[in-house]
């Protein structure tokens, strides 16, 4: 009986998956021989939009998307008709490599945006360097991703092609912020917290390095446990430790309350942090004012840059429900490069995709050079930006407030 | 050691918070033998109930007049639920397999946590919650207490006071005492065990939710993802404390939130231990302590020893 039922399900699933890949392989002929028909081509998007980070994961997706139709409205390549594929990996690396997975198996994905956390982009870049498939992360910060392992010795190895991001590295932006904090802002005492993940671990011991180097005190560390919520443990050690400033390495939510705990023991010192903290909720989640806690993040201020002006009116015009959040402007440039990418492969090949238009795809990518929202977008040997502009911001107000913008040199 | 007070005050008020969740599990389980691990989302719906009471008060109305209201706003959501689950997913289970029903709650948790994520406005980030303003009272030099843990201070012990006087002296807590111990012979009693099973969920989500709204005035901050750890960390109060005793489950909830807080402040003092210190191991320690504690009373801290419950 038992064997039965176990045959029944085998051929179903058997005859399930024969008829699947028949459908895929009619699809594809048809594509062929559309002559006048436009050709659909698909950007994917992986990025959290569910979850407690949704409200970057969103500004992601719709930021691609702004650029997909910007695209297809002006005809920017010709017979080619982009759309995006959003898929939710709620900041959990096994859901990153499972969508990467599904990426790969749809034929009309030419190049993947996202994803935001760096250790869920540990799980997607082999899937997706198999498969020869472009990835371009709007906000992954780890040197790691595109300079090797070991980086930090010194040695750089980009350890997959198929691997781009807009965003700038931890390496920049870890000492940009121990420079400020130390020199601009006038602290010598830092208190180091981290999340234990890739991004924050990363984050915080660039900066250690960096605040020690230029002659500073490092005078406590501790670590919190993402989506934990009572840190008034920690907050009463960094009170104690006489620290005048705190760092954080990690992302908004745990941030946003060890910011309010801090405060609320008496301690009056500002905290610092990463892109990661940029975030309106980092300021509006709680009652307790964040005022003199700082962040800094790649790139001028959007709102500044007159590359970006067009970039906020179609965003406004195309009424998100969700705003672009930090890093919406990398995501339309990470969108807009890889339709660059794609127009320079149908350019190359009469109009139109070629069979192997994935790998061709991925060399244009490093090939690419355009002015985009947050300035001048191109990738150098390991994929990285070579933006290296950099900004702090400050809360004033109970808003985030740019304070010094500068582009890093070193 | 001169931060040891102020460590000392935050475990209790964390701890306090705990044994508020752990009633929930623990009068559960006490009655009909199921671990309710959809009690952690009761929790959140409780918060978010009182959010939306303090939503319908007239604005600038002061937080002291507003927590009563705020409380019994997220109580009436959070029974409601609880009830309704207990009619709806718990009930027709009851004769089921031990695992049927414990599946059910899991489930129930993912499918409260996604509706709330779904239908309340604004709630697919964390969500701002009234809160405590004004300094903490500084007790002396190195102890300064929050307002906010204050209440939670206060508010818990009273709150088991209750309770205990519920059970001891009324007769529907004697009643529920009777189910407790032979759900059968109560029945041949006379007392209507189903009601007893609904009063008990409901008196766990009325704990829930003074618990929910402790929560939002000290963290200033709602999400609906909540209910997931601090459940968790309830239910090994629960266990901790002896599952099935209301007042374990404050005593199992106080020793784990010191537990925690010392462990995050002072491991890493000890000399050869400062790589396992700091709130990265806090939890590692605090399960430490309940294995610990297991091995020696597998009961739990105030547990009776049950050769067989089932």
């Amino acid at each position: 009986m038992r064997h039965r039922s176990l045959l029944i399900l085998t051929t179903v699933i058997t005859t399930g998956a024969l008829t699947l890949t028949a459908c895929g392989s009619r699809d594809g002929g048809s594509k062929d021989n559309s002559g006048g028909k436009k050709t659909v081509v698909v950007i994917g998007v992986d990025a959290p939009l569910t979850g407690s980070l949704s409200a970057l994961g969103q500004g992601i997706k719709n930021s691609v998307d702004l650029a997909a139709k910007t695209a297809n409205k002006n005809n920017e390549v010709p017979g080619i008709e982009f759309k995006v594929e959003a898929l939710d990996d709620q900041a959990v690396p096994a859901s990153g490599q499972a969508n990467a997975t599904k990426l790969v198996g749809n034929k009309d994905v030419v190049g993947v945006v996202g994803p935001l956390n760096s250790g869920v982009a540990q799980q997607m870049q082999g899937v997706f360097a198999s498969a020869k498939l472009a990835q371009v992360s709007p906000a992954n910060t780890n040197p790691a991703l595109s300079q090797g392992d070991n980086w930090g010795k010194g040695e750089f190895k980009r350890p997959f092609d198929t691997y781009f991001r807009t965003a700038a590295t931890d390496v920049v932006q870890g000492k940009f912020a121990a420079q400020y904090l130390f020199k601009d802002a006038g602290k010598k005492k830092v208190f180091v917290v981290d999340d234990k993940q890739t991004y924050g671990a990363g984050l915080a011991a660039i900066f250690s390095d960096e605040f020690k180097k230029l002659g500073g005190e490092i005078v406590g560390t501790d670590h919190v446990t993402v989506k934990e919520t009572d840190f008034s443990s920690t907050a009463d050690k960094v009170k104690s430790s006489g620290a005048d400033s705190v760092y954080f390495g990690g992302q908004y939510p745990e941030g946003g309350l060890l910011a309010d705990q801090i405060k609320k023991t008496g301690a009056n010192v500002p905290l610092m942090g990463g892109d990661g903290i940029q975030d309106p909720a980092f300021i509006s989640a709680s009652g307790e004012a964040n005022e003199g806690d700082l962040s800094t993040s790649i790139g001028y201020p959007v709102e500044k840059l007159d590359t970006a002006k067009k970039f906020i009116e179609d965003y406004k015009a195309e009424g998100y429900k969700d705003p672009y959040a930090a890093y919406g402007g990398y995501s339309y440039d990470a969108g807009w490069a890889v339709i660059q990418a794609v127009k320079a492969v149908a350019a190359a090949n009469n109009g139109k995709l070629p069979d192997d238009a994935r790998a061709k795809v991925v060399e244009a990518l490093g090939k690419v050079s355009f002015e985009g929202v947050t300035g001048k977008v191109a990738f150098d040997q390991y994929g990285d930006t070579t933006n290296k502009q950099l900004t702090v911001y400050k809360v004033e107000g109970g808003k985030w407030v740019d304070v010094k913008s500068d582009t890093f040199n070193q | 050691m001169h931060e040891l007070p102020q460590q000392l005050a935050n475990g209790l008020a964390l701890g306090a918070l705990y044994g508020l969740i752990a009633i929930g599990y623990t009068m559960v389980y006490g009655i009909v033998q199921l671990i309710n691990f959809a009690h952690g989302e009761i929790f959140m719906i409780g918060g978010f109930g009182a959010l939306t009471a303090y939503a319908i008060l007239p604005t600038g109305t002061t937080l002291l007049i507003a927590i009563p209201v705020m409380i019994v706003g997220g109580a009436i959501c959070s029974v409601a639920v609880a009830c309704a689950a207990e009619r709806f997913a718990y009930r027709p289970l009851r004769s089921a397999p031990r695992l049927a029903p414990l599946i059910t709650a899991i489930g129930l948790s993912i499918a409260l946590q996604q509706l709330v994520w779904q239908f309340y406005p604004d709630a697919k980030k964390a969500v701002s919650f009234p809160e405590f303003t004004g300094p903490a009272f500084k007790i002396t030099e190195s102890l300064a207490i929050q307002r906010a843990d204050l209440f939670v201070l206060i508010l818990a012990p009273l709150c088991m006071l209750a309770l205990g006087v519920f059970v001891q002296k009324s007769r529907s807590g004697r009643a529920m005492q009777a189910t407790a111990q032979d759900p059968d012979t109560a029945k041949l009693m006379g007392i209507n065990t189903d009601r007893i099973i609904v009063m008990a969920f409901a008196i766990g989500a009325a704990f829930a939710a003074v618990a929910a709204v402790a929560y939002g005035v000290d963290k200033g901050q709602i999400n609906f993802e909540m209910g997931f750890i601090l459940g968790l960390k309830a239910f090994t109060a629960a266990v901790l404390g002896g599952i099935g005793n209301i007042y374990g489950a404050m005593v199992g909830g106080v020793v784990l939130g010191l537990a925690e807080a010392l462990s995050i402040a002072y491991i890493e003092e000890i000399p050869g231990m400062q790589q396992l210190g700091g709130g990265a191991w806090s939890n590692v320690w605090a399960f430490v302590l309940l294995i610990v504690v297991l091995l020696v009373r597998p009961q739990g801290l105030l547990g009776q020893r049950v050769t067989d419950r089932a």
